[in-house]
């Protein structure tokens, strides 16, 4: 498997130590310390203004760092100016030239290196046919529809083949289902290039679909950097697993660490979770839960043992794949259960109002600890 | 179409005649009335041509009049080279001036775009500052400056530039200089406005393209800035080919501009048939470059579509 991150004797292609940015006073991007190796597809995530633009304008060159350096494959970076750095960015909103037309814009990059005009003129036809846009050579951008003009800008970007590809946002502007064809085309295209791509997006189920790795950012500060898989089910904190898919959160003490996990007494009982080695009974602490993990049931659970909860159903959201159950526990609380609609739904099984019981083993829980 | 709609583009149409009936009014009536008066002949009276339509005499009188109109006022300004000395020079000082004003306008709109966002209020303000004073008085001030002991011969006598006081006035020179002094704004401002409104990101696109500053700025703003440079150059160039005032007060009377011609004609002369041929020709020249233009634009939109 692919997890260069995993081997301590891997070399970075692009290693950020400590790199700060501040606008001002206020600080876009804060002491970030991250490796990103060759051939990764590694995305950017997080709320709008957390730094993810800033961060790609760092290392495109368009931005300097306050503090801290950037290097490329070992070398200093940061000294560097953009037009002579072997990577290409692709703007969050294309850029593209308006008094070129599309084949002007494509070769705008390989003009600037002084290629034989024949070269140029089969690399653009190239990438003008991986892209799709074989017929629209002679047009202007503004004659372009949004996904062309985005598949131009992406022509435009790697055409140089780059060591490294920036990708801002690139699909914000196209509707859900061209999004989710150019998610699986950008895919194919950097694993049949062979090139790293860096994508910044704030649709997390975008940044799951496309990448092998994942930084959480908030606030110009990296919160968590894993595969999508670790973040998913690992979560290092609260936010994250907030920002992240939907969780159940519940607030309670650690009374007991054992083999077993770990056991916490909240308003909604005593619940069994696993957790992370460094908690002690007493801390104060939160199980997270994630709604499709929780079984919904009309009946009390034959066997006792599991994690065991029960409440009235108060709200129902039909979402056709899914069904979202909102359960008001006997001491309030709020919890939410997912459940797939495998049978075509003739008749809902639970109504509102249902008294129901909520169950989940305790490896579907984890305890965090911020 | 509902009645609503109807009487929408009843009144969306009326809206779309007024700048044609603007245009009748103060434009095409008057230049039909100077058409026709440069067909006309000249006579001593009042007005100073012949026919004058005879209203009174009816639709015939109409008839009469048209028929005595001719084209001998066309074929002396073909057959005296004063007329055609005129024009050539009214476009070479239009054309040189249009040039400079370019060549000295550009590097001050890109200034003003490139200044920071807090000061550009005050760069813009104090681009048009000379339009609080009057015209005549600024030209006026460069009488004083360009004299022979004026202000600029005082300064290139102290700075040993020169020994001998040169003469700037009535010189071509200082036709020059004039017209550029006065026309800065006009080619400054549309400059601007569009090199104001780039999106700065293209630069950034260009550079992360391998393509340096300077070069980026051939590639990538000097193209984007063209419509403002034909817009100034067309704001600055047919004024400037009709331009009286400057020429009369600062150049020479050796070879006139246009409208010195023009102005001579009318009131020293009193040959209005003549002066009209001369305005009209003048506005055959003028409108050239316009259609040109447009040309120009609609081959563009040709081409991108
Ligand atoms: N040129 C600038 N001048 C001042 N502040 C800036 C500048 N660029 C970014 N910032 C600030 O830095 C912070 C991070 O901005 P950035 O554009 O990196 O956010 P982002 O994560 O890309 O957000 P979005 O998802 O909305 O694109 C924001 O608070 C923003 O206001
Ligand atoms: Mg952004």
């Amino acid at each position: 498997m692919f997890a260069p991150w995993a081997d301590p004797a891997a070399r970075p292609l692009v290693r950020f130590d400590g790199v700060s940015k501040r606008f001002g006073t206020a600080t876009a991007v804060e002491r970030v310390s991250l490796d990103i190796f060759s051939g990764e597809f590694f995305a950017l995530l997080g709320p709008s203004g957390c730094g993810k633009t800033t961060l790609l304008r760092l290392l495109a060159g368009l931005e300097m760092p306050d503090d801290g350096r950037i290097l490329l494959d070992g070398a200093e970076l940061t000294t560097v100016p953009p037009y002579r750095r072997p990577i290409n960015l692709m703007f969050q909103s294309y850029a593209l030239f308006p008094h070129l037309t599309v084949e002007g814009n494509v070769a705008f990059g390989l003009k600037q290196e002084a290629l034989p005009k024949a070269e140029i003129a089969s690399r653009v036809d190239e990438m003008l046919a991986l892209v799709r846009l074989e017929g629209f050579a002679k047009r202007k951008p503004q004659h372009l529809s949004g996904g062309q003009r985005q598949r131009v800008a992406l022509a435009r970007s790697l055409i140089k083949r780059p060591r490294v590809l920036l990708l801002d946002e690139p699909l914000a502007a196209l509707d859900k289902k061209l999004r989710s064809e150019t998610q699986f085309e950008l895919m194919q295209l950097q694993e049949s290039l062979g090139l790293t791509f860096v994508i910044v997006t704030h649709d997390q189920q975008e940044a799951m679909t496309v990448a092998g790795r994942i930084a959480v950012m908030d606030h110009g500060r990296l919160v968590q950097v894993a595969t999508p898989q670790e973040i998913y089910e690992r979560p290092t904190s609260r936010w994250v697993a907030d920002f992240i898919g939907e969780i159940n959160l519940i607030e309670g003490s650690v009374t007991e660490v054992g083999r077993s996990g770990t056991v916490v007494a909240s308003a909604a009982g005593r619940l069994r979770a696993l957790s992370p080695a460094d908690v002690t009974a007493g801390d104060v602490v939160w199980v997270a839960l994630r709604p499709e993990k929780v079984r919904i049931a009309l009946e009390p659970p034959p066997v006792e043992g599991e994690n065991c909860v029960a409440g009235q159903v108060a709200d129902i959201g039909y979402l056709g794949d899914l069904s979202i159950y909102k359960v008001r526990l006997d001491n309030g609380i709020i919890m939410k259960t997912a459940v797939a609609n495998v049978t075509r739904l003739v008749e809902r099984p639970i109504n509102w109002d249902d008294r129901v019981w909520l169950t989940w083993s305790s490896e579907a829980a984890m305890v965090l600890t911020r | 179409m509902s009645k609503l709609e109807a009487q929408r583009s009843w009144g969306e149409r009326l809206i779309l005649l007024v700048p044609y009936l603007w245009l009748a009014a103060f434009f095409l009536v008057p230049f039909l009335i100077v058409l026709k008066i440069s067909l006309s002949h000249t006579a001593v009276a009042q007005p100073p041509y012949t026919p004058v339509f005879d209203v009174a005499a009816g639709w015939s009188g109409v008839i009469r009049a048209l028929s005595t109109l001719s084209l001998e006022n066309y074929a002396l300004l073909g057959s005296d080279s004063l007329y055609l000395a005129s024009y050539i020079k009214s476009l070479e000082i239009a054309a040189g001036s249009t040039l400079l004003l370019l060549l000295i306008g550009f590097p001050i709109a890109y200034g003003m775009a490139r200044a920071p966002r807090r000061w550009q209020p005050v760069v813009f303000v104090l681009v048009v500052l000379p339009f609080w004073t009057s015209f005549l008085i600024r030209i006026y001030a460069w009488i004083n400056i360009l004299q022979r002991d004026g202000l600029l011969n005082q300064l290139l006598l102290a700075l040993r530039i020169v020994d001998e006081p040169p003469a700037w006035l009535s010189t071509d020179t200082a036709v020059y200089l004039g017209i550029v002094y006065s026309y800065l704004p006009f080619m400054v401002l549309p400059i601007y406005a569009t090199l104001e409104k780039m999106d700065e990101t293209l630069l950034e696109a260009a550079a992360d393209l391998g393509c340096p500053n300077w070069k980026a700025f051939w590639l990538v703003t000097l193209p984007l800035s063209r419509p403002g440079m034909v817009a100034g150059a067309l704001l600055c160039f047919i004024p400037i080919v009709g331009e009286f005032v400057i020429p009369d007060l600062l150049g020479s009377s050796q070879t006139m501009m246009i409208g010195q011609t023009l102005w001579a004609e009318f009131f020293a002369n009193r040959d209005w048939p003549v002066a009209s041929a001369v305005a009209v020709v003048l506005l055959c020249l003028l409108v050239m470059p316009i259609v040109i233009y447009e040309q120009v634009q609609t081959r563009d939109l040709a081409r991108g579509g």
